[in-house]
């Protein structure tokens, strides 16, 4: 198991968000979680990313118990985030943002990064430009690049084509679905987009009031009849 | 003929040596809604800003309802009548929904009735259950939600909506684009998205921006099937 | 309980213990100490005018002294010269409160950053510091009042009832006039917070550009608060050339623009009621230490008689270790604690995060 977590509990001060969430991922898998806002999204990655403590429960990845290990250790494990709105660093360039996220420089970052930009051409011509002068649709293939300097093997993204434009959206989809066929690359993927999660998971995790209440098929995505039922119901 | 409700002339934005809005001219009739689509950094933005008055142009005119507002400072053009709901959610993340809205809706109704007017609001947003929690603390949907709100509440007669179906359900999604018909009946309306599904339930009229000019201006049929469209901006999945 | 009841239970218990003060302190406590703790008074109203501005305008002034010592010296000049102490006493509110807006106006209407404003106001304070210091000589008069340089001015006639100028306003009554003054600002204060005003400049405080976007004019709001702010500080400023009869530059010293700044951090910014206890309770605290000279060469003794680096030190405990402020994280502390014991109280936010059933208009 890549990822394993057990009853996992946490919010913001007073307020509790996640009630005990339990589930598992293996190497390799692309995992969806679709819910209503305020259900527990954003507040499940920031969990596992160690962003937020937990008040309850385990988190296990690759083997390691990490529940209480701060965000940098998790991340020199192997473990990735691309948050919801980029954060790349807008006074820094492309190329510096990509140097920032080689967490482990076992290598020198040239090498990391090399292989990175081929798989985001996009970036190549822009190498010098400060972030703050990318386009939305540049900064979300950036964030998803620096991520990958980090050589994870866990990647969490939120809601990755949120303002993106159609085009550079299948252009997300490709290379995703490239890395995972080529090097074994483990996604959990938040995403209201549901051509999005239906094109890239392989199971769709449904979080109500922050606990896991159901599973669903990519293919039950399509129905929208099905889709009412399961992410419709707010109690 | 009547005075269009807004008009740009000759629009342009330069930073430094970027050029990010170029010699736009639109015209927008009064209770119209158009959509406005195009790659990331095609403007769009940018554009808005420079209608709301966040941003000065670097030349060419905004006018609404005749009057040059081109210079003019934001909180006089939103007493014109222009709201807008920003890309990145611009809230008072510091206050409850409650106060987040009464903010909007004091600004033009008094006392008694601005309490009224919030309380319908939260409402039409679906936030009555979350009116004493403090925005920061909301999702990121939510957040978006409750910029509506306060947009809704000051009655402008042009609403420009930049994104407003980011970060939301698919559910949300459908509560938006018929919110969005409904205040059509009586404001107009200028929307940007990359929801080309929400686009479809919403446009008659699309302008499409492309690397900061106009590229086209057509009806949603056309634009969803014209080639160059698809090259720029909608990939080769642009669905039927 | 509403939060909202749970308000106005804090309003009438604060109204009560002010009023017990007010009537039993004198008749309890001897005159030295009365004394002392009506210039705590004073200075709580200092820091209520910073807690105005910066508290909930969010507007970092670092020389809130200024206006102070405008105030002060004002009065004390013009008191000198007209010798009835009413015209005065509304000079020393209305000067101080017109640099204000003058200040104000170019650093708000110039839409100048924040930042700067902090700079601009300490380099204010350090002028007026630096001018006044250096008119000792005969020659710097206002009318008969000697500006009296670094010798400050002594002797300061002291308030009279208006219109009897023989009337004068004495020890005791310095503390009564104090109190209530407090008091007055405190209720007053609250009362704008409530008001239309007093939202928006919070709400201009939160989101600026929101605020703009929905249609208010945040220039004029924060010129209006700054302004008002001004006014206050003045008006403390001449209650304080009362209390010593004596006025000198240091009350434009650096030194007197940090502690305000010191006493609304630990007190907690965003309250009134803040402000007001650090501020009594650091100054209690600085005559308290400073009042046990060691005797000995004991190097314990010698550190805790060093009033600054003591406040220096507490400045950094509070920045770190409780940087919400001391009546904000206690009252976090007490609802905590109330809360396990009654749990129907009123929960600001703190019910399950649920998304709402969509519902039609």
């Amino acid at each position: 198991m890549m990822l394993e977590v057990t009853g996992l509990r946490t919010g913001y001060g007073r307020i509790p968000i996640l009630n005990g969430v339990t589930f598992a991922v293996r190497e390799g898998e692309f995992v969806g979680v679709l819910g209503h806002n305020g259900m527990g999204k954003t507040t499940l990655l920031k969990a596992l990313m160690g962003l937020l403590p937990a008040t309850a429960g385990r988190v296990s990845f690759g083997g390691s118990e990490v529940t209480a290990a701060a965000p940098f250790r998790r991340a020199r494990l192997g473990m990735g985030y691309v948050p919801q709105g980029r954060e790349i660093f807008p006074a820094l360039t492309v190329i510096e943002n990509l140097r920032m996220g080689c967490v482990n420089r076992d290598a020198a970052m040239d090498g990391i990064i090399a292989p990175v930009l081929e798989e985001f051409p996009r970036l190549k011509p822009l190498l010098e430009r400060p972030g703050s002068a990318l386009s939305g649709g540049e900064q979300q293939i950036l964030a998803i690049a620096r991520c990958l300097c980090g050589n994870p093997r866990l990647v969490l993204l939120d809601e990755p084509t949120e303002g993106i434009q159609p085009s550079i959206i299948e252009e997300i989809i490709e290379t995703l679905l490239r890395l995972r066929d080529r090097s074994g690359l483990t996604i959990i993927l938040v995403e209201q987009n549901l051509d999005f999660i239906a094109a890239l998971s392989q199971r769709v995790l449904v979080i109500q009031k922050g606990a896991i209440t159901r599973e669903i098929a990519p293919n039950d995505l399509k129905n929208s009849n099905l889709i009412g039922e399961f992410i419709g119901i707010a109690t | 003929m009547t005075t269009a409700l807004l008009e740009t002339r000759n629009l342009s934005k330069h930073f430094g040596g970027v050029q990010a809005v170029r010699h736009v001219d639109f015209t927008l009739a009064e209770g119209e809604l158009r959509c406005l689509i195009g790659p990331n950094g095609a403007g769009k933005s940018t554009f808005f800003k420079m209608l709301t008055g966040q941003l000065q142009p670097s030349a060419g005119q905004v006018l609404f309802r005749g009057h040059d507002i081109s210079r003019a400072e934001a909180h006089d053009i939103a007493r014109l009548g222009i709201g807008i709901k920003t890309q990145v959610p611009n809230v008072f993340d510091g206050l409850t929904v409650r106060e987040n809205i009464w903010l909007a809706a004091s600004r033009i109704y008094p006392g008694k009735r601005a309490n009224a007017v919030v309380d319908e609001m939260l409402v039409r947003i679906g936030l009555t259950g979350l009116a004493g929690r403090v925005v920061g603390q909301l999702a990121h949907g939510q957040r978006q939600w409750v910029e509506l709100g306060i947009v809704m509440s000051t009655d402008p007669d042009l609403i420009l909506l930049d994104e407003p179906a980011a970060g939301m359900t698919h559910e949300e999604v459908n509560r938006t684009a018929e919110l969005i018909r409904e205040i059509n009946r009586s404001k107009a309306l200028i929307v940007v998205e990359h929801d080309m599904q929400f686009i479809r339930m919403i446009a008659k009229q699309v302008t499409v921006f492309n690397q900061g000019r106009v590229l086209i201006e057509d009806a949603v049929e056309n634009i969803l099937r014209n080639p160059l469209v698809r090259d720029i901006y909608l990939g080769k999945q642009a669905a039927a | 309980m509403t939060a909202r009841a749970w308000n106005i239970v804090g309003l009438v218990v604060v109204a009560v213990v002010g009023l017990g003060f007010l009537v039993l302190t004198p008749r309890l406590v001897e005159l030295d100490t009365v004394l002392e703790l009506t210039v705590y008074l004073i200075m709580a109203i200092l820091a209520l005018s910073l807690a105005l501005i910066w508290g909930y305008g969010g507007i970092l002034c670092f020389g809130q002294s200024a206006f102070f010592g405008l105030g002060a010296y004002t009065y004390a000049i013009a008191v000198f010269n007209i010798g009835e102490s009413t015209v005065p006493l509304l000079l020393a509110i209305a000067l101080p409160a017109a640099f204000a807006s003058l200040l104000g106006y170019f650093v708000f209407y110039g839409r100048i950053s924040d930042v700067y404003l902090g700079v601009i106001t300490l380099t204010v304070t350090l002028i007026l510091f630096n001018s006044i210091n250096s008119t000792a000589g005969p020659e710097f008069h206002i009318g008969s009042a000697r500006l009296g340089g670094f010798n400050g001015i002594p002797g300061i006639p002291p308030l009279n009832i208006p219109g009897n100028r023989s009337a004068v306003i004495d020890l005791e009554g310095m503390f009564y006039l104090a109190t209530a003054s407090l008091l007055i600002v405190y209720f007053g204060l609250r009362l704008l917070l409530v008001s239309r005003f007093g939202r928006v400049i919070v709400g201009i405080r939160e989101n600026e550009q929101r605020a703009e976007l929905l249609g208010y004019d945040s220039r004029a709001y924060k010129l209006a608060t700054f302004t008002i702010g001004g006014a206050l500080a003045g008006f403390a400023g001449c209650l304080f050339a009362n209390w010593g009869s004596f006025v000198s530059p240091t009350i434009f010293g650096l030194s007197q623009s940090a502690q305000i700044i010191i006493w609304v951090i630990v007190g907690g910014r965003g309250t009134l009621i803040g402000p007001i206890i650090g501020c009594i309770g650091i100054q209690w605290l600085g005559t308290a230490l400073g009042a046990n000279q060691p005797s000995g060469s004991g190097s314990w003794a010698n550190i805790f008689s060093n009033v600054p680096l003591v406040l220096g030190a507490i400045l950094i405990a509070f920045v770190l270790l409780v940087p919400k402020g001391l009546v904000p994280t206690l009252a976090d502390w007490g609802l905590r604690i109330l809360r396990t014991r009654l749990p129907a109280l009123p929960q600001r936010g703190a019910d399950r995060v649920e998304s709402e059933r969509p519902e039609r208009a």
